[in-house]
């Protein structure tokens, strides 16, 4: 096998792994795991925990 | 409360107050040697405060202590957030912090005293590097440690940006940084001729790609849909972005040496892969700024969105202006100029900085226990001014670039130069006013933002926020 054709095969390769990568992210299995993922940035608003300790929490983090 | 049942904030908090000073003392450094390129009187003959030595202070204290400490500090807060869990190693995270701080602090004092490995970006000598790849795999095990004990099933995409920044700001550190030292403070690099300038290049554009790109997108893709209250617009196109973009920017640095003695498919290939990065580029610009659709009415009330939307314009702009120069026919007018300046501080001060700032003016209360920010009047100030500020820079410098280029080129009849370099320069004074007027601009930006935290924080609660129960 000569170099070029080495050449045409990866160029081939990569090629068919970027149309995998597309054709898996679209595949409508994926969907749902994707919109639960989307929402991970939203979903964490948690209540604020209440300090007990007069200023210093147990990780000694001093109030500012 | 159990700690383990909460978030590990203060390194947050830590690396973000950081993030505010060394973002000023990076750019006050840059906003005086702008003034010694229009003034060179002003380096008063001493050496320490010389151009050649002030730019890369300029450059690591903008680069690695400012954008640094505002990825430190993101990446700490988004991975908890999106992982359900407290960071791994409190005592590791704490070095990280410190050992950071410790690597900035001795670039300051090597940086002016003229100890240099001169290698654009990776000036420091040896024993500070060996520090940095300490911290750095320290921050990998931190990274990667809270991602192991996660509590939800997926990786946020912003994680997988993350992740990509950490692990290759690791290994393109070490290997450019090989060296054999002659000495405590010196030492020489293991390549030579012109494989040491590929290896730096390939190292200089990746820190370019990953340091001040893939980090930034992992801050974008949390705090653009945090922001505007909506999922990003397609988490699909998120995952394309994420692979497409990686694997295509680690070629792309030989762009940097156009006409040099790399040969020449070598030059070939770099123009080819910065051309084809434009695709990935843009898919992430468009999905941030179309996670706003529907929600544009934000943009008007929410200084915050704007400031998160127009870094996401610049780095548009950027990324389209990075291929065009990679043409090889376009860099031998752009190479050397003041061009290249105007095009690495569209996406420096335009995307990297622009995007920190909004992120960072997010944070801030939620770290302090604060609801909002002491003044949403003065983040609108402040994102004006900012904006003023880069549109001065760069049309100044993308002028001055074009005319010198056209300068150096010029040749008379019998061949002879047109334009002696000094007349060159000369011609570009009027431009160096304009430039330093800009970061003027942008620097003051930064000292509303300082005041404006220094208001939120002050009075403040650092309260422990309880780790999020996974759904």
């Amino acid at each position: 096998m000569d170099l070029s054709t080495l050449r045409g095969l990866s160029t081939l390769l990569l090629m068919l792994i970027f149309i995998g990568i597309v054709v898996w992210a679209w595949s409508g299995k994926r969907k749902k795991d994707f919109d639960e993922a989307a929402r991970l940035p939203l979903d964490d608003d948690p209540a604020i925990a209440v300090d007990t300790n007069g200023g210093l929490d147990s990780a000694g983090e001093k109030k500012q | 409360m159990d700690r383990a049942q909460t978030y590990n904030d203060t390194v947050v908090r830590q690396f973000t107050i950081m993030t505010l000073v060394w973002g000023v003392v990076g750019m006050l450094v840059g906003v005086i040697i702008a003034a010694q390129l229009l003034w060179p009187a002003l380096n008063f003959d001493i050496p320490w405060l010389t151009y050649g030595r002030l730019r890369p202070l300029h450059t690591n204290a903008v680069i690695f202590a400012f954008g640094g400490c505002a990825l430190f500090a993101t990446s700490y807060y988004i991975v908890q957030r999106t992982c359900h869990t407290r960071l791994f190693g409190d005592g590791l995270a704490a070095f990280t912090f410190w050992g950071w701080q410790v690597v900035i602090v001795l670039a300051a004092i090597t940086l002016p005293l003229g100890l240099t490995q001169g290698k654009e970006y990776a000036e420091l000598i040896w024993p500070i590097d060996i520090l940095i790849a300490v911290v750095w795999v320290s921050y990998a095990v931190v990274f990667f440690g809270t991602i192991a004990m996660r509590r939800v099933k997926h990786i946020y995409v912003a994680n997988w940006f993350f992740a990509a920044f950490i692990i290759t700001v690791a290994v393109l550190h070490i290997v450019n940084s090989l060296a054999l030292p002659t000495g405590f403070l010196h030492s020489y690099p293991v390549y030579a001729g012109v494989v040491d300038a590929m290896v730096q290049w390939w190292y200089g554009h990746n820190a370019v790609g990953f340091f001040l790109t893939a980090g930034f997108l992992g801050m974008m893709y949390y705090f653009v849909p945090k922001q505007a209250g909506r999922p990003v617009f397609s988490y699909r196109l998120s995952v394309v972005h994420f692979w497409a973009l990686i694997s295509i920017y680690m070629w792309a640095g030989p762009h940097h040496l156009h006409y040099t003695t790399l040969p020449d498919w070598a030059q070939s290939l770099g123009m080819m892969f910065s051309l084809i990065l434009l695709a990935p580029s843009w898919g992430g610009m468009i999905n941030g700024i179309m996670t706003l659709s529907g929600a544009w009415h934000k943009l008007r009330t929410d200084p915050i969105l704007k400031f998160l939307v127009v870094s996401l314009s610049f780095y548009g702009m950027s990324t389209f202006e990075g291929p065009m120069m990679s043409i090889k026919t376009v860099n031998s007018l752009s190479h050397y100029t003041d061009w290249t300046i105007g095009h690495v501080h569209s996406g420096a001060l335009g995307w990297v900085a622009m995007i920190s700032i909004g992120c960072i003016y997010a944070l801030v209360p939620k770290l302090f226990g604060r609801e909002k920010m002491h003044s949403i009047k003065l983040i609108d100030w402040h994102f004006w001014v900012a904006t003023v500020g880069v549109v001065l820079y760069i049309a100044s410098m993308w002028i001055a670039g074009v005319m010198q280029g056209l300068m150096w080129r010029a040749i008379n009849d019998d061949g002879t130069l047109t334009y002696t370099f000094v007349e060159s320069l000369n011609a570009t004074y009027p431009y160096y006013a304009v430039r330093l007027l800009g970061g003027l601009l942008f620097l003051s930006g930064m000292l509303i933002m300082v005041y404006n935290v220094w208001r939120t924080v002050k009075g403040g609660v650092a309260e422990r926020t309880a780790v999020m129960q996974p759904a």
